[in-house]
Protein backbone atom coordinates (compact mmCIF):
# COMPACT_ATOMS: atom_id res chain seq x y z
CA UNK A 1 0.00 0.00 0.00
CA UNK A 2 1.23 3.79 -0.82
CA UNK A 3 1.26 5.47 2.44
CA UNK A 4 1.23 8.52 0.36
CA UNK A 5 -0.52 8.61 -3.55
CA UNK A 6 -1.26 11.90 -5.53
CA UNK A 7 -2.35 11.38 -8.78
CA UNK A 8 -2.70 14.92 -10.83
CA UNK A 9 -2.31 16.94 -8.09
CA UNK A 10 -3.27 20.66 -8.97
CA UNK A 11 -2.88 23.71 -6.57
CA UNK A 12 -2.67 27.36 -8.83
CA UNK A 13 -3.32 30.63 -6.58
CA UNK A 14 -5.07 32.81 -8.82
CA UNK A 15 -3.32 32.84 -12.13
CA UNK A 16 0.22 31.93 -10.56
CA UNK A 17 1.59 28.71 -10.71
CA UNK A 18 1.54 26.06 -7.70
CA UNK A 19 2.16 22.42 -8.88
CA UNK A 20 1.04 21.24 -11.99
CA UNK A 21 -0.36 17.34 -12.37
CA UNK A 22 1.92 16.31 -9.61
CA UNK A 23 2.23 12.78 -9.43
CA UNK A 24 3.79 11.30 -5.70
CA UNK A 25 3.99 7.65 -4.74
CA UNK A 26 5.86 6.87 -1.43
CA UNK A 27 5.57 3.53 -0.02
CA UNK A 28 5.41 2.26 3.69
CA UNK A 29 8.91 2.30 5.16
CA UNK A 30 10.56 4.66 2.63
CA UNK A 31 12.57 7.32 3.72
CA UNK A 32 11.66 9.64 0.73
CA UNK A 33 13.59 13.07 -0.66
CA UNK A 34 11.47 15.65 -2.27
CA UNK A 35 14.59 18.06 -4.03
CA UNK A 36 14.20 20.94 -5.37
CA UNK A 37 15.13 24.81 -5.47
CA UNK A 38 13.01 27.50 -3.54
CA UNK A 39 9.90 27.97 -5.02
CA UNK A 40 9.79 24.98 -7.31
CA UNK A 41 6.52 23.79 -5.37
CA UNK A 42 7.83 21.91 -2.74
CA UNK A 43 6.28 23.59 0.44
CA UNK A 44 2.72 23.60 -1.89
CA UNK A 45 2.30 20.18 -2.01
CA UNK A 46 3.08 19.63 1.61
CA UNK A 47 0.43 22.18 2.22
CA UNK A 48 -2.30 20.79 0.10
CA UNK A 49 -1.25 16.99 1.64
CA UNK A 50 -1.39 18.23 4.83
CA UNK A 51 -4.78 20.15 4.02
CA UNK A 52 -3.80 23.65 4.67
CA UNK A 53 -4.81 24.41 1.36
CA UNK A 54 -6.62 22.56 -0.49
CA UNK A 55 -6.51 21.00 -4.01
CA UNK A 56 -7.61 22.80 -7.40
CA UNK A 57 -8.13 19.66 -9.03
CA UNK A 58 -6.64 15.74 -9.24
CA UNK A 59 -6.49 13.89 -6.32
CA UNK A 60 -3.89 12.85 -2.93
CA UNK A 61 -4.54 9.87 -0.29
CA UNK A 62 -2.54 9.48 2.83
CA UNK A 63 -2.93 6.19 4.50
CA UNK A 64 -5.01 5.36 1.36
CA UNK A 65 -7.80 7.65 3.07
CA UNK A 66 -8.40 11.07 1.16
CA UNK A 67 -6.89 14.27 2.24
CA UNK A 68 -9.85 16.53 2.45
CA UNK A 69 -12.45 13.98 3.80
CA UNK A 70 -10.53 12.00 6.60
CA UNK A 71 -7.96 14.90 7.17
CA UNK A 72 -8.06 14.87 11.09
CA UNK A 73 -7.99 11.21 10.50
CA UNK A 74 -5.16 11.23 8.70
CA UNK A 75 -3.67 14.09 10.74
CA UNK A 76 -3.51 11.77 14.09
CA UNK A 77 -1.26 9.75 12.50
CA UNK A 78 1.21 12.25 10.73
CA UNK A 79 4.13 14.74 12.15
CA UNK A 80 4.97 17.42 10.60
CA UNK A 81 7.69 19.61 10.98
CA UNK A 82 7.00 23.29 8.98
CA UNK A 83 10.04 24.73 7.32
CA UNK A 84 9.42 27.93 9.80
CA UNK A 85 8.75 26.34 13.70
CA UNK A 86 7.39 29.68 15.31
CA UNK A 87 4.77 28.82 18.24
CA UNK A 88 2.46 30.80 20.83
CA UNK A 89 3.74 33.72 22.40
CA UNK A 90 4.83 33.35 26.11
CA UNK A 91 4.03 29.74 26.16
CA UNK A 92 6.92 27.37 27.71
CA UNK A 93 8.85 24.43 25.74
CA UNK A 94 5.99 21.44 27.89
CA UNK A 95 3.26 23.74 27.44
CA UNK A 96 3.21 23.41 23.75
CA UNK A 97 4.32 19.72 23.53
CA UNK A 98 1.29 19.27 26.04
CA UNK A 99 -1.32 21.28 23.79
CA UNK A 100 0.00 19.32 20.66
CA UNK A 101 -0.26 15.81 22.75
CA UNK A 102 -3.60 16.72 24.29
CA UNK A 103 -5.08 17.56 20.74
CA UNK A 104 -4.16 14.30 19.40
CA UNK A 105 -5.77 12.72 22.44
CA UNK A 106 -2.35 11.07 23.58
CA UNK A 107 -0.17 10.92 26.86
CA UNK A 108 3.08 11.59 25.17
CA UNK A 109 5.13 12.42 28.32
CA UNK A 110 7.80 10.13 27.89
CA UNK A 111 8.16 9.67 24.36
CA UNK A 112 8.41 13.92 24.39
CA UNK A 113 10.93 14.10 27.42
CA UNK A 114 13.02 10.94 25.71
CA UNK A 115 13.33 13.54 22.87
CA UNK A 116 14.09 16.39 24.32
CA UNK A 117 16.93 14.93 26.02
CA UNK A 118 18.65 13.64 22.91
CA UNK A 119 18.07 16.91 21.22
CA UNK A 120 19.16 18.53 24.17
CA UNK A 121 16.42 21.06 24.72
CA UNK A 122 15.44 22.41 27.82
CA UNK A 123 11.33 21.81 28.34
CA UNK A 124 11.24 24.25 31.10
CA UNK A 125 12.49 27.68 29.14
CA UNK A 126 9.95 29.66 27.37
CA UNK A 127 9.89 29.14 23.67
CA UNK A 128 9.92 32.97 22.82
CA UNK A 129 13.44 32.86 24.35
CA UNK A 130 14.98 30.15 22.09
CA UNK A 131 17.77 30.59 19.31
CA UNK A 132 15.66 29.54 15.81
CA UNK A 133 17.72 26.38 16.10
CA UNK A 134 16.13 25.60 19.31
CA UNK A 135 12.80 26.21 18.41
CA UNK A 136 13.19 23.83 15.55
CA UNK A 137 13.98 21.46 18.17
CA UNK A 138 10.86 22.11 19.51
CA UNK A 139 9.07 21.57 16.31
CA UNK A 140 10.65 18.41 15.65
CA UNK A 141 9.73 17.40 19.36
CA UNK A 142 6.25 18.25 18.94
CA UNK A 143 6.30 16.01 15.38
CA UNK A 144 7.97 13.07 16.41
CA UNK A 145 6.26 12.68 20.23
CA UNK A 146 3.11 10.76 19.69
CA UNK A 147 5.05 8.26 17.70
CA UNK A 148 3.08 8.61 14.05
CA UNK A 149 3.28 6.45 11.43
CA UNK A 150 4.17 8.94 8.62
CA UNK A 151 6.31 11.86 9.16
CA UNK A 152 6.55 14.57 6.97
CA UNK A 153 9.38 17.38 7.46
CA UNK A 154 10.06 20.51 5.34
CA UNK A 155 13.38 21.20 5.37
CA UNK A 156 14.45 20.19 8.83
CA UNK A 157 17.64 20.88 9.24
CA UNK A 158 18.09 24.49 8.71
CA UNK A 159 18.83 25.69 11.33
CA UNK A 160 20.47 22.70 13.31
CA UNK A 161 24.21 22.38 14.18
CA UNK A 162 25.89 19.85 12.53
CA UNK A 163 26.22 17.76 15.32
CA UNK A 164 22.47 17.78 16.29
CA UNK A 165 21.62 17.33 12.48
CA UNK A 166 23.37 14.25 13.43
CA UNK A 167 21.40 13.49 16.83
CA UNK A 168 18.01 14.12 14.63
CA UNK A 169 18.75 11.99 11.73
CA UNK A 170 19.68 9.20 14.27
CA UNK A 171 16.45 9.70 15.26
CA UNK A 172 14.88 9.23 11.85
CA UNK A 173 17.05 6.48 10.97
CA UNK A 174 15.39 4.64 13.86
CA UNK A 175 12.16 5.73 13.33
CA UNK A 176 12.01 4.65 9.97
CA UNK A 177 13.67 1.32 10.89
CA UNK A 178 10.55 0.73 13.03
CA UNK A 179 8.84 1.00 9.84
CA UNK A 180 7.52 5.10 10.21
CA UNK A 181 7.54 6.46 6.26
CA UNK A 182 9.53 9.74 6.13
CA UNK A 183 8.59 12.42 3.42
CA UNK A 184 11.81 14.28 3.55
CA UNK A 185 11.43 18.22 1.67
CA UNK A 186 15.46 19.70 1.29
CA UNK A 187 17.83 21.31 -1.32
CA UNK A 188 20.25 20.05 0.59
CA UNK A 189 21.14 16.86 -1.58
CA UNK A 190 24.05 15.45 0.35
CA UNK A 191 21.36 14.83 2.77
CA UNK A 192 19.12 13.15 0.49
CA UNK A 193 21.97 10.87 -0.86
CA UNK A 194 22.81 9.76 2.35
CA UNK A 195 19.88 9.27 4.21
CA UNK A 196 16.96 8.26 1.31
CA UNK A 197 15.94 5.32 -0.70
CA UNK A 198 13.82 7.31 -3.03
CA UNK A 199 13.63 10.80 -4.65
CA UNK A 200 11.99 13.49 -6.41
CA UNK A 201 12.81 16.25 -8.13
CA UNK A 202 10.17 19.40 -8.44
CA UNK A 203 10.87 21.79 -10.71
CA UNK A 204 8.66 24.68 -11.45
CA UNK A 205 5.66 23.12 -9.96
CA UNK A 206 6.69 19.55 -11.81
CA UNK A 207 7.83 16.50 -11.02
CA UNK A 208 10.58 15.91 -13.13
CA UNK A 209 12.05 12.46 -11.84
CA UNK A 210 10.72 10.23 -9.32
CA UNK A 211 13.36 6.69 -8.64
CA UNK A 212 15.54 5.49 -6.30
CA UNK A 213 18.11 7.57 -5.45
CA UNK A 214 20.90 4.67 -6.81
CA UNK A 215 18.70 4.88 -9.95
CA UNK A 216 18.54 8.76 -9.94
CA UNK A 217 22.35 8.62 -9.53
CA UNK A 218 23.20 6.03 -12.67
CA UNK A 219 20.23 6.87 -14.92
CA UNK A 220 21.57 10.23 -15.68
CA UNK A 221 25.53 10.52 -16.38
CA UNK A 222 28.96 9.20 -15.20
CA UNK A 223 31.39 11.82 -13.98
CA UNK A 224 35.04 11.38 -15.37
CA UNK A 225 37.98 13.13 -14.35
CA UNK A 226 40.81 12.89 -17.26
CA UNK A 227 44.29 13.33 -16.55
CA UNK A 228 45.90 13.74 -20.66
CA UNK A 229 45.03 14.74 -23.40
CA UNK A 230 41.78 13.62 -25.44
CA UNK A 231 39.61 14.66 -28.35
CA UNK A 232 35.93 14.96 -26.86
CA UNK A 233 34.76 17.00 -30.26
CA UNK A 234 33.04 13.08 -31.19
CA UNK A 235 31.34 12.86 -28.49
CA UNK A 236 27.52 13.16 -27.76
CA UNK A 237 26.17 14.02 -24.48
CA UNK A 238 29.12 15.73 -22.55
CA UNK A 239 27.91 18.05 -20.18
CA UNK A 240 29.85 20.35 -17.57
CA UNK A 241 32.90 20.37 -19.76
CA UNK A 242 35.61 21.78 -17.59
CA UNK A 243 39.49 21.62 -18.37
CA UNK A 244 42.23 22.54 -15.89
CA UNK A 245 45.88 22.06 -16.21
CA UNK A 246 45.49 19.00 -18.05
CA UNK A 247 42.43 18.03 -15.93
CA UNK A 248 39.62 17.72 -17.75
CA UNK A 249 36.45 17.53 -15.25
CA UNK A 250 32.81 16.01 -17.17
CA UNK A 251 29.59 14.41 -17.11
CA UNK A 252 29.17 11.61 -19.82
CA UNK A 253 25.32 10.68 -20.48
CA UNK A 254 25.24 8.52 -24.03
CA UNK A 255 26.77 4.96 -24.70
CA UNK A 256 29.85 3.68 -22.73
CA UNK A 257 31.58 1.99 -26.09
CA UNK A 258 31.64 5.51 -28.13
CA UNK A 259 33.15 7.03 -24.73
CA UNK A 260 35.76 4.02 -24.65
CA UNK A 261 37.03 4.25 -28.52
CA UNK A 262 37.63 8.12 -27.64
CA UNK A 263 39.15 7.72 -24.25
CA UNK A 264 41.24 4.55 -26.29
CA UNK A 265 42.62 7.24 -28.68
CA UNK A 266 43.69 9.77 -26.06
CA UNK A 267 47.09 9.97 -24.14
CA UNK A 268 46.02 9.44 -20.96
CA UNK A 269 47.94 9.71 -17.58
CA UNK A 270 45.26 9.03 -15.23
CA UNK A 271 41.39 8.25 -15.43
CA UNK A 272 38.49 7.90 -12.52
CA UNK A 273 34.93 7.29 -13.71
CA UNK A 274 32.01 7.35 -11.23
CA UNK A 275 28.24 7.76 -10.05
CA UNK A 276 28.11 11.29 -9.79
CA UNK A 277 26.57 12.58 -6.66
CA UNK A 278 23.06 14.07 -6.29
CA UNK A 279 24.14 17.60 -6.51
CA UNK A 280 25.28 16.99 -10.10
CA UNK A 281 22.27 14.49 -10.73
CA UNK A 282 20.00 17.23 -9.95
CA UNK A 283 21.87 20.21 -11.61
CA UNK A 284 21.61 17.87 -15.16
CA UNK A 285 17.81 17.73 -14.32
CA UNK A 286 17.80 21.43 -14.00
CA UNK A 287 20.13 22.03 -17.09
CA UNK A 288 18.32 19.27 -19.48
CA UNK A 289 15.38 21.14 -19.22
CA UNK A 290 16.61 24.53 -19.32
CA UNK A 291 17.99 23.86 -22.65
CA UNK A 292 15.11 22.81 -24.27
CA UNK B 1 -12.07 17.42 25.27
CA UNK B 2 -11.95 21.80 24.70
CA UNK B 3 -8.25 21.84 24.43
CA UNK B 4 -8.33 24.44 22.36
CA UNK B 5 -10.80 26.73 24.65
CA UNK B 6 -8.24 26.09 27.36
CA UNK B 7 -5.71 27.25 24.93
CA UNK B 8 -7.24 30.72 24.07
CA UNK B 9 -8.47 31.53 27.51
CA UNK B 10 -4.87 31.08 28.29
CA UNK B 11 -3.44 33.15 25.42
CA UNK B 12 -6.39 35.90 26.35
CA UNK B 13 -5.94 36.08 29.69
CA UNK B 14 -3.54 38.71 29.94
CA UNK B 15 -5.94 40.76 27.30
CA UNK B 16 -9.07 39.91 29.25
CA UNK B 17 -7.24 41.30 32.91
CA UNK B 18 -6.14 44.50 31.43
CA UNK B 19 -9.16 45.10 30.04
CA UNK B 20 -11.16 44.21 32.64
CA UNK B 21 -8.97 46.35 35.24
CA UNK B 22 -9.41 49.56 33.11
CA UNK B 23 -13.06 49.12 32.53
CA UNK B 24 -13.73 48.13 35.98
CA UNK B 25 -11.76 51.02 37.28
CA UNK B 26 -13.37 53.78 35.67
CA UNK B 27 -16.78 52.50 36.32
CA UNK B 28 -15.97 52.17 39.90
CA UNK B 29 -15.12 55.70 40.04
CA UNK B 30 -17.53 57.35 37.98
CA UNK B 31 -20.13 55.66 40.88
CA UNK B 32 -18.19 56.41 43.61
CA UNK B 33 -17.97 59.83 42.34
CA UNK B 34 -21.88 60.54 42.24
CA UNK B 35 -22.33 61.63 45.86
CA UNK B 36 -20.16 64.33 45.30
CA UNK B 37 -21.78 65.51 41.87
CA UNK B 38 -24.88 64.72 42.85
CA UNK B 39 -25.28 68.24 44.37
CA UNK B 40 -24.64 70.12 41.73
CA UNK B 41 -26.46 68.19 39.31
CA UNK B 42 -29.39 69.15 40.33
CA UNK B 43 -28.80 72.67 39.25
CA UNK B 44 -27.50 71.69 35.97
CA UNK B 45 -30.23 69.33 35.09
CA UNK B 46 -32.37 72.28 33.98
CA UNK B 47 -29.03 73.07 31.74
CA UNK B 48 -28.87 70.07 30.21
CA UNK B 49 -32.28 69.70 29.34
CA UNK B 50 -32.31 72.73 27.32
CA UNK B 51 -29.43 72.39 25.78
CA UNK B 52 -31.37 70.61 22.71
CA UNK B 53 -29.11 68.21 20.30
CA UNK B 54 -26.11 67.73 22.93
CA UNK B 55 -28.15 66.43 25.20
CA UNK B 56 -29.97 64.09 23.61
CA UNK B 57 -26.86 62.67 21.83
CA UNK B 58 -26.37 61.02 24.98
CA UNK B 59 -29.99 60.62 25.91
CA UNK B 60 -29.54 62.58 28.62
CA UNK B 61 -32.52 65.40 27.47
CA UNK B 62 -34.73 62.59 29.02
CA UNK B 63 -32.46 61.20 32.07
CA UNK B 64 -32.32 63.09 35.70
CA UNK B 65 -28.97 63.25 35.83
CA UNK B 66 -29.03 63.89 39.85
CA UNK B 67 -30.71 60.43 40.07
CA UNK B 68 -28.22 57.39 40.87
CA UNK B 69 -29.90 55.16 37.86
CA UNK B 70 -30.31 58.74 35.28
CA UNK B 71 -26.36 59.29 36.31
CA UNK B 72 -25.47 55.67 35.89
CA UNK B 73 -26.96 55.08 32.28
CA UNK B 74 -24.99 58.02 30.90
CA UNK B 75 -21.36 57.65 32.46
CA UNK B 76 -21.28 54.02 33.22
CA UNK B 77 -23.34 53.40 29.68
CA UNK B 78 -20.59 55.06 28.20
CA UNK B 79 -17.92 53.58 29.72
CA UNK B 80 -19.06 49.96 29.24
CA UNK B 81 -20.61 50.79 25.68
CA UNK B 82 -16.88 51.79 24.47
CA UNK B 83 -14.63 49.89 26.57
CA UNK B 84 -16.56 46.39 26.12
CA UNK B 85 -17.84 47.02 22.51
CA UNK B 86 -13.89 47.80 21.73
CA UNK B 87 -12.91 44.89 23.68
CA UNK B 88 -15.06 42.53 21.84
CA UNK B 89 -14.28 43.93 18.92
CA UNK B 90 -10.64 44.47 19.18
CA UNK B 91 -10.73 40.76 20.75
CA UNK B 92 -13.12 38.91 18.06
CA UNK B 93 -11.18 40.64 14.76
CA UNK B 94 -8.32 38.72 15.67
CA UNK B 95 -9.21 35.87 16.98
CA UNK B 96 -9.30 33.26 13.49
CA UNK B 97 -6.92 35.54 11.96
CA UNK B 98 -4.10 35.65 14.67
CA UNK B 99 -3.20 32.35 13.73
CA UNK B 100 -1.77 33.73 10.10
CA UNK B 101 -1.12 36.44 11.44
CA UNK B 102 1.65 35.05 14.09
CA UNK B 103 2.33 32.16 11.43
CA UNK B 104 1.06 29.86 14.13
CA UNK B 105 -1.52 28.82 11.60
CA UNK B 106 0.89 26.13 10.36
CA UNK B 107 1.35 24.71 13.62
CA UNK B 108 -2.49 24.55 14.89
CA UNK B 109 -4.10 23.40 11.17
CA UNK B 110 -1.39 20.37 11.15
CA UNK B 111 -2.69 19.33 14.50
CA UNK B 112 -5.58 16.31 14.31
CA UNK B 113 -8.68 19.14 14.66
CA UNK B 114 -11.33 20.05 12.08
CA UNK B 115 -11.34 23.71 10.89
CA UNK B 116 -15.45 23.65 12.20
CA UNK B 117 -14.02 22.14 15.68
CA UNK B 118 -11.36 24.62 15.97
CA UNK B 119 -13.76 27.38 14.92
CA UNK B 120 -16.23 26.13 17.16
CA UNK B 121 -13.88 25.94 20.49
CA UNK B 122 -12.21 29.54 19.37
CA UNK B 123 -16.00 31.15 19.21
CA UNK B 124 -16.97 29.39 22.52
CA UNK B 125 -14.20 30.60 24.12
CA UNK B 126 -14.07 34.38 23.11
CA UNK B 127 -17.91 33.94 24.45
CA UNK B 128 -16.70 32.93 27.54
CA UNK B 129 -14.02 35.61 27.85
CA UNK B 130 -16.68 38.59 27.49
CA UNK B 131 -19.62 36.65 29.61
CA UNK B 132 -17.02 36.54 32.33
CA UNK B 133 -16.15 39.98 31.77
CA UNK B 134 -19.71 41.27 31.74
CA UNK B 135 -20.41 39.53 35.09
CA UNK B 136 -17.32 40.64 36.85
CA UNK B 137 -18.05 44.36 35.62
CA UNK B 138 -22.27 44.09 36.83
CA UNK B 139 -20.48 42.75 40.29
CA UNK B 140 -17.69 45.75 40.74
CA UNK B 141 -20.56 47.99 39.53
CA UNK B 142 -23.28 46.78 42.30
CA UNK B 143 -20.32 46.85 44.93
CA UNK B 144 -19.42 50.24 44.27
CA UNK B 145 -23.40 51.14 44.29
CA UNK B 146 -23.40 49.20 47.80
CA UNK B 147 -20.25 50.96 48.89
CA UNK B 148 -21.18 54.40 48.22
CA UNK B 149 -24.93 53.79 50.20
CA UNK B 150 -27.11 54.34 47.88
CA UNK B 151 -29.79 51.70 47.20
CA UNK B 152 -29.31 49.57 43.67
CA UNK B 153 -32.24 49.95 41.52
CA UNK B 154 -31.61 46.37 40.51
CA UNK B 155 -33.91 46.14 37.35
CA UNK B 156 -32.89 48.87 35.84
CA UNK B 157 -29.14 48.55 36.32
CA UNK B 158 -29.04 44.63 35.28
CA UNK B 159 -31.01 45.71 32.18
CA UNK B 160 -28.40 48.53 31.29
CA UNK B 161 -25.87 45.58 31.86
CA UNK B 162 -27.75 42.63 29.74
CA UNK B 163 -28.02 44.97 26.68
CA UNK B 164 -24.33 46.10 26.83
CA UNK B 165 -23.45 42.58 27.33
CA UNK B 166 -25.85 41.68 23.96
CA UNK B 167 -24.10 44.18 22.36
CA UNK B 168 -20.81 42.71 22.56
CA UNK B 169 -21.69 39.56 21.88
CA UNK B 170 -23.41 40.63 18.37
CA UNK B 171 -20.32 43.00 18.31
CA UNK B 172 -18.01 39.85 18.50
CA UNK B 173 -19.51 37.20 16.54
CA UNK B 174 -20.13 40.20 13.67
CA UNK B 175 -16.12 40.69 13.75
CA UNK B 176 -15.58 37.50 14.25
CA UNK B 177 -17.29 36.31 11.02
CA UNK B 178 -14.83 38.86 9.36
CA UNK B 179 -12.02 37.74 11.17
CA UNK B 180 -12.48 34.24 9.02
CA UNK B 181 -11.12 36.55 5.96
CA UNK B 182 -8.49 38.68 7.11
CA UNK B 183 -4.63 37.04 6.83
CA UNK B 184 -3.58 39.72 9.44
CA UNK B 185 -4.50 40.90 12.60
CA UNK B 186 -7.52 43.38 11.62
CA UNK B 187 -6.97 45.90 14.79
CA UNK B 188 -8.09 49.04 12.23
CA UNK B 189 -11.36 46.79 11.27
CA UNK B 190 -12.03 46.19 15.32
CA UNK B 191 -11.77 49.77 16.15
CA UNK B 192 -13.49 50.90 13.84
CA UNK B 193 -16.96 49.08 13.71
CA UNK B 194 -16.98 49.77 17.20
CA UNK B 195 -16.64 53.32 17.08
CA UNK B 196 -18.92 53.78 13.77
CA UNK B 197 -22.08 51.64 15.58
CA UNK B 198 -21.35 54.32 18.41
CA UNK B 199 -21.21 57.57 16.38
CA UNK B 200 -24.59 56.16 14.48
CA UNK B 201 -26.27 55.87 17.44
CA UNK B 202 -25.50 59.34 18.53
CA UNK B 203 -26.49 60.65 15.16
CA UNK B 204 -30.26 58.78 15.26
CA UNK B 205 -30.28 60.39 18.89
CA UNK B 206 -29.96 63.52 17.20
CA UNK B 207 -32.07 63.79 13.89
CA UNK B 208 -35.34 62.06 13.54
CA UNK B 209 -35.00 61.84 9.96
CA UNK B 210 -32.03 59.21 10.53
CA UNK B 211 -33.61 56.92 13.63
CA UNK B 212 -33.46 54.49 10.91
CA UNK B 213 -30.02 53.62 11.97
CA UNK B 214 -30.94 52.47 15.04
CA UNK B 215 -31.88 49.34 14.11
CA UNK B 216 -28.32 48.96 12.55
CA UNK B 217 -26.34 49.70 15.65
CA UNK B 218 -25.97 47.13 18.35
CA UNK B 219 -26.21 50.84 20.38
CA UNK B 220 -29.72 51.14 19.36
CA UNK B 221 -30.89 48.86 21.72
CA UNK B 222 -28.52 50.36 24.71
CA UNK B 223 -29.74 53.29 25.22
CA UNK B 224 -30.34 53.84 29.16
CA UNK B 225 -33.02 56.44 28.32
CA UNK B 226 -35.40 53.61 26.81
CA UNK B 227 -34.57 51.22 29.34
CA UNK B 228 -35.35 53.15 31.84
CA UNK B 229 -38.50 54.22 30.68
CA UNK B 230 -39.67 51.85 29.17
CA UNK B 231 -38.68 49.16 31.69
CA UNK B 232 -37.16 46.92 28.95
CA UNK B 233 -34.77 46.14 26.26
CA UNK B 234 -36.46 47.48 22.55
CA UNK B 235 -37.18 43.95 20.64
CA UNK B 236 -37.28 45.53 17.75
CA UNK B 237 -33.98 46.77 17.41
CA UNK B 238 -32.22 43.90 19.50
CA UNK B 239 -33.87 41.09 16.45
CA UNK B 240 -31.83 43.10 14.04
CA UNK B 241 -28.49 42.46 15.88
CA UNK B 242 -29.55 39.21 16.79
CA UNK B 243 -29.96 38.35 12.67
CA UNK B 244 -26.59 39.87 12.03
CA UNK B 245 -24.83 38.71 14.69
CA UNK B 246 -25.74 35.06 13.37
CA UNK B 247 -24.94 36.19 9.86
CA UNK B 248 -21.00 37.30 10.93
CA UNK B 249 -21.02 33.34 12.29
CA UNK B 250 -22.26 31.64 9.71
CA UNK B 251 -20.14 33.23 7.48
CA UNK B 252 -16.70 32.26 9.83
CA UNK B 253 -18.57 28.83 9.52
CA UNK B 254 -18.77 29.19 5.76
CA UNK B 255 -15.22 30.70 4.91
CA UNK B 256 -12.93 29.57 7.18
CA UNK B 257 -13.01 25.83 6.53
CA UNK B 258 -12.23 26.29 2.97
CA UNK B 259 -9.45 28.70 3.18
CA UNK B 260 -5.90 28.36 1.74
CA UNK B 261 -3.02 28.67 4.98
CA UNK B 262 -0.13 30.48 3.34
Amino acid sequence: MDIIKTAKLNKHYGKSRGIIDVDLAVEKGDFFGFIGPNGAGKSTTIRTLLGLISPSSGSARIFDKDIVKDKEEILMNVGYLPSEAIFYQGMKVKELLKLSADLHKKDCTKESQRLCALLQLDENRKIDELSFGNRKKVGIVAALQHEPELLILDEPTSGLDPLMQKVFFDILKEKNQQGVTIFISSHILSEIEHYCNKAAIIKEGRIIALDSVETLCKKSAKHLVVNGEIDLSKLNGIKGFKADNGISTFLYNGEIEELLKVLAKGKIKDLTISEPDLEEVFMHYYEKDGEE
Amino acid sequence: MMTLVKHELKQGFLSFVIWFVSIAFMMAICIILFPEMKGQMEDVGDVFSSMGAFTAAFGMDRLNFGSLIGFYGVECGNILGLGGGLYASLTATSFLSKEEKDKTAEFLLSQPISRIRIISEKLLALMIEITVMNLLIYLVALGSIAFIGEEIPFKEITLIHLAYYLLQVELASICFGISAFLRKGGLSIGIGLAIMFYFLNIIANIAESVKFLKYLTPFGYCEAADIIESGAIDLKYLAVGIILALIGIALAYLKYPKKDIH
